[in-house]
């Protein structure tokens, strides 16, 4: 509707660049957790996900063996070839590369070009070809074999290990499970107990009505953190405690407000002709509900449900309190930020498997189902 | 029983539940206590019509109640007792609490959190709202930007561990330090700013639904408005800043408030990155470190974040009952 008065095209160069500009910060930062999910360690030790598409000198660290070791007139010399030692064999499967740069020592591992010859520190000189050829020698007899440290061009390349540790080996695989067992009652229940309740609250009258819509938009912003300490005793009291069974009550009381809210906006703004000429042929309210309001209402519960299901799919607090802490029973967000930021705080491409993984399920629901998404949303706040 | 049938059974008692305890309560209604025939049969309809609202009602009001109401007054209670909860120490947790630094830090903290997550939101989430409209690639921009509100706050706490990251072949910011000739550093560990730096997580999740709800109110706007500033020679500023933001003033108070409310329950995101160190804690975050150890304490830090949320509260209850009429 900007259109109407001519709009200059250096002002569309700019709206352009600008989009462009948040988009991509919007959008980077996942792809690095998701490029980073499959590369290995030393990968992502040594150079950006940023640079994972192109070939990149990465520094490699290889040892020579002190039983290769020949006397020739009287020097020791030690001969191989970097790219074969089985440490750097899973980047150079096939025992070739490209040397770029090598040295005796970690610090100075870029100091040499491939063809000139380097002291070591331990005494003794060492050359590495471009091939990756070396030959130590040595006045004194050699015991331990050095380390060679190189840069080597390597190739992009990509793993699944990360996904085969995380979704096998550590645990990860139990928490996904949780976390549907978790999901899914507690996105199927509430709706039921809500869209009844919310037709009464739009299409019946009772002294008091208004009073409950009130309560419920009051309830609607209660913090949940007032209700963990009360609740948690409750539980206990009645032998409930912390299990699946309790964390099912509590995202149902949690996600009622919102579910009421929403399904009471949505069924308020149905045509009043089609309740009224029903009731007028003899239906019962139960029959009206279940005949026509709840066909009706498909769109409002199935946005209600993405927002339930994305919201406790995505939940950390309710599954801290409300379930058992040990790993028979913990669902993912808890397993990554109590038990993987804690035992593999280091190890990158582990936590960014484990994140991806978590917000696979959440990322498919919303591309698929966005619109019913962005619906609620609207149902929600906009009057 | 593992889980998981414990899952489906659950599942099916509870519809079944639902349904069978509707059907039920409507039947005996309508055909015990009050049935429609006999002498009596328009009294008994009448009857029967004003007591099934409640029956409708019921179970959503007894979980509201149970879940929701009581613990209002439960936590307020229980804060006014000691880590036992056995003695009465009226408000002493709370005094306790105000003469802890961490805990002023935290209310500060929050403050500032309250302050510009809502703002920054708000703020990008209208330019682009504003933006897309005149782009062809502009829904694949909004869906894209909406994107992160599917993610859970842990997951965008690891994302943005990565972007943060102290080491500048991990992380992006310090890579860019790195060659532009910076030292390393730890954004998390500079006091003070590093608080604004877990907010912008926060905000990067919130903007896509300011977005959303506020694209659709510019569309909303009645178009002869808009046309008849451009025809007064309005530049696009002005009709942006005077003509259309003043018309959807509504909505961005609703986006506003309902990003207030969400930054007042979210624990997550410096519970993940920083543990509530470095000067980070906030009241949510803050009442974690009590849960499972000192209840009347972590009742007492709820009850101060149940403050901060009322005037919201009472804003929007009044905002409700303004439509209703």
């Amino acid at each position: 509707m900007d259109n109407i008065a001519g709009q200059n095209q250096g002002n569309r160069v700019l709206v352009n660049i600008t989009m462009l500009i948040l988009v991509l910060l919007w959008l980077l930062p996942s792809v690095g957790l998701l490029v980073s999910s499959f590369r290995d360690r030393d990968q992502i030790a040594n150079s950006g996900w940023w640079m994972s598409p192109f070939t990149v000198d990465l520094n490699f660290r290889a040892r020579s063996n002190s039983d290769d070791v020949v006397e020739q007139n009287g020097i020791f010399v030690i001969e191989g070839n970097v790219f074969t030692d089985p440490s750097v064999a899973s980047r150079f499967p096939d025992g070739e590369g490209a040397i770029g740069a090598f040295g005796p020592t970690a610090r100075d591992l870029d100091a040499f070009a491939p063809g000139t010859t380097a002291e070591m520190p331990r005494g003794g000189t060492l050359t590495v070809e471009a091939d990756g050829s070396y030959r130590i020698e040595s006045d004194e007899p050699i015991d331990r074999g050095p380390a060679i440290f190189f840069q080597a061009l390597t190739p992009p390349s990509f793993t699944l290990d990360n996904y085969r540790t995380v979704l096998f080996a550590d645990g990860m695989d139990r928490a996904f499970i949780n976390t549907l067992t978790v999901a899914i009652p507690a996105t199927i229940i509430p709706i039921l107990i809500a869209a009844f309740a919310a037709y009464a609250l739009a299409w019946m009258d009772f002294p008091g009505r208004g009073l409950l819509i009130a309560a419920v938009v009051g309830l609607l912003v209660v913090p949940l953190q007032l209700a963990l300490v009360p609740l948690l005793n409750l539980h206990t009291s009645i032998g409930i405690g912390q299990s699946f069974l309790g964390i099912w009550l509590a995202h149902t009381g949690f996600g009622l407000p919102l579910a009421v809210y929403l399904l009471r906006n949505y069924m308020v703004g149905l045509p009043r002709d089609i309740i009224e000429s029903a009731k007028v042929d003899g239906a019962t309210d139960f029959q009206v509900f279940v005949r026509i309001i709840l066909p009706l209402s498909f769109p409002a519960l199935a946005s209600f449900a993405i927002f339930q299901f994305l919201w406790t799919w995505n939940d950390l607090l309710v599954a801290k309190v409300f379930l058992p802490s040990g790993a028979a029973s913990q669902v993912m967000t808890v397993k990554i930020a109590d038990d993987l930021l804690g035992s593999r705080g280091g190890d990158w491409g582990i936590l960014a498997t484990a994140a991806f993984v978590s917000i696979a399920v959440p990322l498919a629901v919303f591309f698929t189902m966005q619109r019913y998404l962005v619906r609620g949303l609207l149902a929600g706040s906009v009057k | 029983m593992p889980p998981v049938i414990q899952g489906i059974i659950t599942i099916i008692i509870g519809v079944g539940g639902c349904v069978g305890y509707f059907f039920a309560s409507n039947w005996i209604l309508d055909n015990v206590i009050y049935p429609a025939k006999g002498p009596k049969a328009g009294h008994n309809i009448n009857r029967a019509n004003q007591v099934r609202p409640w029956l409708f009602l019921f179970p959503a009001m007894f979980a509201l109640g149970l879940y929701l109401a009581y613990p209002v007054v439960g936590s307020f209670i229980r804060s006014l007792f000691d880590r036992s909860g056995a003695n009465f120490i009226g408000l002493g947790n709370y005094i306790d609490l105000f003469s802890e630094s961490t805990f002023r830090t935290a209310v500060r903290n929050n403050l500032l959190w309250v302050l510009v997550v809502p703002a920054m939101s708000t703020f990008i989430g209208l330019v682009v709202a504003q933006l897309s409209d005149r782009l062809s690639w502009g829904n694949i921009a909004k869906s894209l930007i909406f994107m992160p509100m599917a993610i859970s706050f842990v997951g965008a706490s690891l994302i943005w561990r990565f972007v943060y990251a102290p080491d500048a072949d991990l992380g992006i910011i310090n890579s860019i330090r790195d060659s532009l000739g910076m030292s390393v550093l730890d954004p998390l560990q500079v006091r003070f700013w590093n608080n604004f730096f877990l907010m912008f997580i926060l905000v990067w999740i919130q903007t896509g639904f300011a977005m959303v709800i506020l694209s659709a109110a510019l569309r909303g706007i009645p178009e002869e408005t808009i046309e008849a500033a451009i025809i007064d020679g309005a530049n696009p500023f002005q009709v942006f800043f005077k003509i259309k933001v003043p018309q959807i003033m509504g909505t961005i108070v609703v986006v506003w408030t309902t990003i207030t409310i969400l930054v007042l329950k979210v624990f997550d995101i410096v519970y993940t990155m920083t543990g509530g160190n470095f000067g980070t804690h906030i009241l949510p975050s803050y009442m974690m470190t009590y849960m499972f150890r000192d209840d009347g304490r972590a009742t007492a830090v709820a009850f101060v974040i149940m403050i901060l949320v009322l005037p919201v509260m009472i804003w929007n209850i009044r905002q409700a009952r303004k439509e209703m009429r």
